[in-house]
């Protein structure tokens, strides 16, 4: 059963749609030039409900309009991490029952990245929001190498779980550093080895997977979070390699 | 002033503590020196360029010092030594020792005295030109009561930063900082000539210094009011920039104590060596300093944690006066963290930032705004932003860094800025003389609160005087984070003074 949907104002699938952004002309200009490019966008009926000079040339405009799109989200899928979230307690009980040992999670900002926020929150002793970071499970031996760590140093350190997180700056440049590790990983074909993982501002699941990562983590993740999943992923990677090693034996 | 019925004894025994805090520390920057320092001082005899790869003349001849074993009587005695004894001008000594067909050399020539002083006019009369120039302007742009507006591009390019700035400028900011390219701070060397290519920030150079200067002073004089133009003298380069922006006219520098160690991982007896001869470069030239207490709340809670920024102003304090800073030029910093789902948060920020205001009367204090709590709700963030700024002109704050409903996002857009602009501009009118017309109740919420803190501060700092400084970094005391003391980047660039040694800036700008 297909489901189309559009934005929601005041009535269902009106389509209603508000954006900002600044055109580089004056003032006397702007008005027409946003209504045209919103009709571009797709959107009927646009009207500049606000603009204003803010100098240099550069125009400032508030615009609304109707989307003439809609999308289907039967069509959707979207790419959980895990499906339910488990708190410290229960993340140390699983481990302690599922494992005889610490699982050792090394964390850094790679490269060029000096904004280690994202990376203190989830492996801090205090965590972020209320959410106990890392180094107060049981569970996890952490290494936090901190800031601008390079990838080599970085796979050097890694015992098994590698954390990073990752800030966007301007040309793409977190795009390089993902891909830099990776591929760094795979050239020295470790890849096997190590669970990745990365999170960040603009990170989300599906885009981490498709870099080659194991699971992204986006805005408004929680130690928690990440430690469930973490959890869960060493015990299916251990289920894994246990049955691989019994196929082998079979042949 | 005293709305918060704070007890003056208890301040005066927080200074006294952040002066012997201080003085023992003084006795380890005075036996060291820095390659970072050597390097300004060569910087400020006029030495500057690139070689063929790129590699800065500074760093060179520096490097030649250290390898040559004579950068411990200092690169003013050598640069002299190796002039006198090939007969040579600066320019082809230079030439000649980076080219390494001369060695640096260091004897111990009476005649090296008056070269030295020679080398050292290029700096100190440039840096005396600098803040002439800027009183002059300022004479005649005055840029009025705060809180001033601060804020920020960061393109990467510089001609773009330029085109933001003015944006900026016209729309109302007092105070453009150009935020530095990622990294730059870990740089051990400053880049050359005009870039376009930063990552979240332009790079610091000279030259996008004399760029951004030269727009904003066109600005200035189109408007009728100075516009601040602000960078970064931290990290490893600290001194350098400190001297590239005294020539340059900067008018303020982020020049803290302790970030580069807590935050950066720099080593601590490089930061703290560097730190001194960076902010006597900065009064000289009259620039104001910003302090980053604001950082430590960005790792630890801003109510649990609200006495470490208290605490490690009053260390900044002090350690700006052991550099001859007088408090006019110490903007020290604090920022508006507290998470906004706290009952009563918005008076636990007022009581935190008219305390800070009343502890340090003379001082151009810098406040930040929210970013911890900005969650992406673009229109929540404006929201925040809004109380931030009425915290800010209800407490008259100096430097008021403009909270952007984008943060954590992207830096910021220009439609960003504006709207930033717009919101502050609205608040601070409607609320401009707040400030003098409240009072606080007696034993009320934001009293307490407000004593309660400096209750704390001062405990911190009588336990950082018993322990020392150093110990307290490798104990944690600051945002958590634990420094060994010879960990951390740049230690190799510590160097002991020999008998001997001189500093002609530190000498002549010393003694006052």
């Amino acid at each position: 059963m297909s489901k189309l949907i559009k934005p929601y104002g005041d009535k269902l699938n009106d389509g209603m749609v508000q954006l900002s952004f600044t055109l580089p002309v004056k003032a006397d200009l702007a008005e027409e030039a946003a209504k045209s490019l919103a009709l571009k966008m797709g959107l009927a009926d646009p009207h500049t409900v606000y603009h204003k000079d803010i100098g240099e040339g550069f125009t400032f405009v508030v615009v609304y309009g109707k989307s003439t799109h809609s999308v289907d989200v039967s069509k959707l899928k979207i790419t959980k991490v895990v499906e339910e979230w488990m708190g410290l307690d229960e993340v140390n009980e699983f481990a302690k029952k599922n494992f005889k040992r610490k699982i050792v999670v090394v964390g850094a900002c790679i490269e060029s990245d000096a904004h280690t926020v994202g990376i203190d929150a989830i492996l801090n002793m205090k965590g972020f929001s209320g959410d106990y970071g890392f180094e107060r499970y049981s569970a996890f031996k952490v290494y936090n190498m901190g800031a601008q760590v390079p990838c080599e140093e970085l796979i050097k350190k890694a015992k098994e779980v590698i954390l990073i997180s990752q800030i966007v700056t301007q040309q793409n440049i977190h795009l390089h550093n993902l891909t830099k590790l990776i591929d760094m990983i795979e050239a020295e074909e470790l890849r096997e080895k190590f669970l990745v993982i990365v999170g960040g501002p603009s990170i989300n699941n599906k885009f981490a997977k498709e870099l080659g990562y194991d699971a992204g983590f986006g805005r408004g993740t929680l130690p928690s979070h990440v430690a469930t999943y973490l959890v869960k992923k060493v015990l299916s990677r251990i289920g894994k390699a246990k049955s691989k090693r019994k196929a082998v034996k079979k042949i | 002033m005293n709305k918060l019925n704070l007890n003056r004894n208890k301040i005066l025994a927080c200074r006294n503590y952040s002066k012997s805090i201080a003085g023992e520390l003084q006795q380890l920057i005075d036996k060291n020196t820095t390659i970072s320092v050597e390097r300004s001082i060569l910087r400020l005899f006029g030495v500057d360029g690139v070689d063929k790869a790129g590699l800065p003349y500074p760093n060179i001849l520096a490097e030649r010092m250290k390898e040559a074993g004579v950068l411990q009587y200092g690169a003013a005695n050598v640069m002299a030594s190796t002039m006198v004894q090939n007969r040579k001008n600066l320019k082809e000594t230079v030439s000649l020792l980076a080219s390494g067909k001369i060695k640096p050399v260091y004897t111990a020539d009476k005649r090296n005295k008056q070269v030295v002083n020679k080398l050292a006019e290029y700096g100190i009369s440039r840096v005396e030109k600098a803040r002439k120039d800027r009183a002059k302007l300022q004479v005649k742009n005055p840029t009025g009561k705060g809180p001033w507006f601060y804020l920020i591009v960061a393109t990467g390019n510089i001609y773009e930063d330029v085109k933001q700035a003015r944006s900026a400028a016209l729309n109302g900011a007092n105070c453009i900082a150009v935020i530095r390219s990622t990294a730059q701070s870990l740089m051990d060397y400053v880049p050359y000539g005009a870039t376009t290519t930063g990552f979240g920030g332009t790079y610091a150079t000279q030259e996008n210094f004399r760029i951004m200067r030269k727009a904003l002073d066109e600005m200035s004089v189109k408007l009728g009011r100075y516009i601040y133009l602000v960078n970064y003298c931290s990290g490893l380069c600290m001194c350098e920039i400190a001297a590239m922006g005294a020539m340059e006219r900067l008018d303020m520098m982020l020049n803290d104590s302790m970030y580069g160690i807590i935050f950066r991982d720099i080593n601590m007896y490089r930061t703290f060596v560097d730190q001194h001869f960076s902010r006597m470069i900065n009064t000289q030239a009259g620039i104001i300093i910003n302090t980053g207490e604001d950082n430590y709340l960005t790792t630890a809670d801003a109510v649990k944690q609200a006495h470490t920024v208290l605490a490690s102003e009053f260390i900044n304090e002090r350690l700006a006066k052991n550099a001859g800073m007088p408090e006019k030029l110490m903007g020290l910093g604090h920022a508006f963290e507290i998470n906004p789902d706290i009952k009563n948060s918005f008076l636990l920020e007022l009581a935190q930032a008219q305390m800070v205001r009343e502890i340090f009367p003379n001082s151009p204090i810098k406040y930040m705004p929210p970013t911890k709590h900005i969650t992406g709700d673009i229109f929540k963030a404006h929201v925040v932003d809004s109380m931030f700024n009425l915290a800010s002109v209800a407490t008259n704050q100096s430097i008021h860094l403009l909270g952007i409903l984008t943060e954590g996002i992207h830096t910021p857009f220009i439609q960003d800025r504006y709207l930033s602009i717009e919101s502050a501009k609205y608040v601070m009118n409607a609320a401009r003389d707040m400030s003098t017309e409240i009072t606080f109740k007696k034993n009320g919420l934001i009293q307490k609160r407000a004593n309660e803190v400096l209750d704390k501060a001062l405990k911190m700092l009588g336990k950082i005087k018993k322990e020392g400084l150093l110990n307290a970094l490798e104990r944690g005391y600051f945002a958590d984070i634990k420094r060994p003391r010879n960990g951390g980047k740049g230690l190799e660039g510590v160097i002991e003074k020999a008998d001997g040694y001189s500093n002609p800036f530190e000498e002549k700008w010393g003694k006052k």
